[in-house]
């Protein structure tokens, strides 16, 4: 059995507003292996961002803990690296510099010049942008952002992968483009992922575990779903697989038989609220 | 399909050519147009108006002035030149004389010409606007990161930027002459006013810009900062000060235009040398030509504004990372 490397146990936020404290997400009990992908699944203002921030340490549980290695995870570090949903590459500078910033801070006295140059090269050919390494983020198309976004996260040797829906503002075809360049890349390096998705076929694809949470407030896990389909997989194989369709109907009847979202009202607030929200939801 | 946008495109694409090149010919002629319309307008109003010291000179008499403002510079020159030619012939003949003798050099003493005066002012402002610049930015930062001192500083900040120059000119004076005492200044008292009132007034939207752009730098770059557990310093070097390069050259832009007002008017009061000095000079003369040789600075003061303005356009438009930034 492989070892537990990250555990939530009973954890909780709460947040301060004017109509007192809100409490987003509660009593997430989740245990994470080595090397294992898991998907993060609930419809729009549920709380997966808000999970995925505790683990990275960027948002502090006020509720139970969150442990990596038995140690409660109290800041963000390079270890637990992130790819935000907006790519959020540094605008001023290259894709190259980009990831030079990452691996120059965490590596700094670890790796020679020559080995770092050699590393963020790799990395820029891990997610193919070897040829646009000099080009500013205002210069390449979204989906090529987006790419450069996971390269800098790969390059901090992170021990597990935290993606913020990583393809959400991608077309159909870069999305599922990247998909295959992340399965490739896992398969490769055996990471350990956290993925959070609105897409469900994107999730029984990739996922060796999808996580359904329940609406908020005081969100929590629904179900959890192993999806036990070989790897490596196949996108047009998987289309005819009969299990497939299983899985991807069973996250479909969660999401809307069991959970189905009833208040629009409350929905538009999430919306007006946090703007990205509203670039997900179209895809 | 391709031979529909064809046909669609050809006759569509004439007239945009035209439009363009009339755009193109619009860009040039409606400057012209309107400086036509201005100098005319210009010539008409100064011909009606009779001042005590006769009437109003017009762009003619401008126009010439600047000719006889240049002549009296070089003559200035020449008389400078001469003078230490005198000087040292005199100092050889004397050395000739006696082996011993310690050659003194005494420096020219030649009055200030308008060209002279526009290199004084343009010295003037741009140390006073780097000293604001030096001083604000890192405030600004400073303020920007951090919402305590944000409030702490906001009041101050507040009361003290509408403050006029005239205002600080005598305090600022007399704390000079008190506090700036040497044998040997560096500098003169003078430009170590006029420098000082720049700075206390043209500091302000460097300040209060850059405080901003620091406070709105977006929630996802301080977070790569925390997740690469960035230091502090490496944190406002790195991400907080290119980040925020946009907002500081706009303060900066603002600022370099209050610089300028400011220093002509603090030169007229304090009778500092510079551009406001002249025209003052000028006011207190009162001699046929004075309205002529004021006209000639006012046009002066408004050319080297406009140009740092578009200096400092440049050099923002350099420094810019926003190339979707309209800049104009
Ligand atoms: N800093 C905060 N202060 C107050 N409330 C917050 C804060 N951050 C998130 N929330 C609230 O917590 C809830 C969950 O937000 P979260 O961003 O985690 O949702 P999400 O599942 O990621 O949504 P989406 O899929 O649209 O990104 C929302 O109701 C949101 O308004
Ligand atoms: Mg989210």
């Amino acid at each position: 059995m492989e070892h537990t490397l990250l555990e939530l146990s009973q954890v909780g936020i709460e947040f301060p507003t004017e109509n007192g404290p809100f409490c987003a997400v509660q009593d997430i009990n989740l245990k994470v292996k080595k090397g294992e992908f898991i998907s993060l699944i609930g419809h729009s203002g549920c709380g997966k961002s808000t999970v995925l921030n505790m683990v990275a340490g960027l948002n502090r549980a006020t509720r139970g803990g969150v442990v990596m290695h038995g140690k409660e995870v109290t800041e963000p570090g390079p270890e637990r690296a992130v790819v935000f949903q907006n790519h959020s590459l540094l605008p001023w500078l290259t894709a190259y510099q980009n990831i030079e910033l990452a691996v120059k801070t965490v590596f700094k006295s670890t790796m020679s010049k020559g080995e770092m140059k050699e590393w963020i090269h790799h990395n820029l050919n891990l997610v193919h942008m070897t040829h646009a390494a000099d080009k500013r983020p205002s210069e390449i198309s979204g989906g090529m952002k987006q790419r450069v976004g996971i390269a800098r996260a790969l390059a901090m040797k992170p021990e597990i992968l935290l993606m913020d829906e990583p393809f959400g503002a991608l077309d159909a075809l870069t999305r599922a483009h990247l998909q295959d360049s992340v399965m490739e890349i896992q398969e490769q390096l055996n990471n350990t992922i956290i993925m959070i998705t609105h897409d469900v076929d994107e999730a029984v694809l990739l996922s060796d575990r999808i996580v359904m949470m329940t609406n908020g407030p005081a969100a929590t896990i629904g179900e959890i779903l192993t999806v036990d389909l070989p790897r490596p997989r196949n996108r047009i194989a998987m289309a005819e697989s009969t299990d497939y369709y299983q899985l991807r109907s069973q996250v479909l009847s969660f999401l809307y038989e069991k959970h189905s979202k009833i208040e629009p009202l409350k929905k538009e607030r999430h919306k007006s609220n946090r703007p990205e929200a509203v670039v997900s939801e179209a895809s | 399909m391709t031979t529909q946008s064809q046909l669609i495109s050809l006759p569509s694409r004439l007239p945009r050519l035209l439009n363009r090149l009339s755009k193109r010919l619009l860009n040039v002629t409606a400057p012209l147009l309107g400086i036509g319309v201005f100098l005319l307008l210009w010539s008409a109003a100064a011909a009606n108006i009779e001042t005590s010291l006769g009437s109003f000179p017009g762009p003619q008499a401008v126009f010439q002035q600047f000719g006889q403002l240049w002549q009296e510079h070089s003559d200035e020159q020449v008389r400078e030149q001469a003078f230490y030619e005198r000087q040292e012939e005199r100092n050889a003949a004397r050395l000739a004389e006696d082996p011993n003798y310690e050659v003194r050099i005494r420096d020219f003493n030649g009055r200030p010409t308008f060209i002279s005066q526009i290199g004084t002012s343009l010295i003037t402002v741009l140390s006073g606007f780097l000293l604001a610049s030096a001083i604000a930015i890192p405030l600004g930062i400073l303020i920007g990161l951090n919402q305590f001192v944000y409030m702490a500083a906001n009041p101050i900040i507040q009361v003290l930027k509408p403050v006029s120059p005239l205002a600080w000119l005598p305090l600022v004076t007399i704390v000079v002459s008190a506090v700036y005492v040497s044998d040997d200044p560096m500098f003169e008292k003078s430009f170590v006013t006029s420098v000082i009132t720049v700075t206390l007034c043209s500091l302000w939207p460097t300040l209060l810009n850059t405080a901003v752009g620091v406070a709105s730098i977006e929630s996802d770059f301080n977070n790569i900062s925390r997740v690469l557990k960035l230091k502090s310093l490496t944190h406002v070097r790195k991400i907080v000060l290119p980040a925020s390069v946009p907002m500081i050259f706009t303060g900066l832009r603002l600022s370099i235009g209050i610089a300028w007002m400011v220093l002509i008017a603090a030169e007229m009061l304090a009778q500092n040398p510079g551009l406001g000095k002249f025209v003052w000079d000028e006011f207190q003369n009162g001699s046929s030509e004075s309205l002529s040789r004021i006209l000639a600075a006012v046009l002066v003061i408004g050319l080297v504004g406009f140009l740092l303005d578009r200096a400092m356009l440049w050099l923002q438009k350099a420094a810019s990372w926003d190339k979707s930034q309209v800049l104009r």
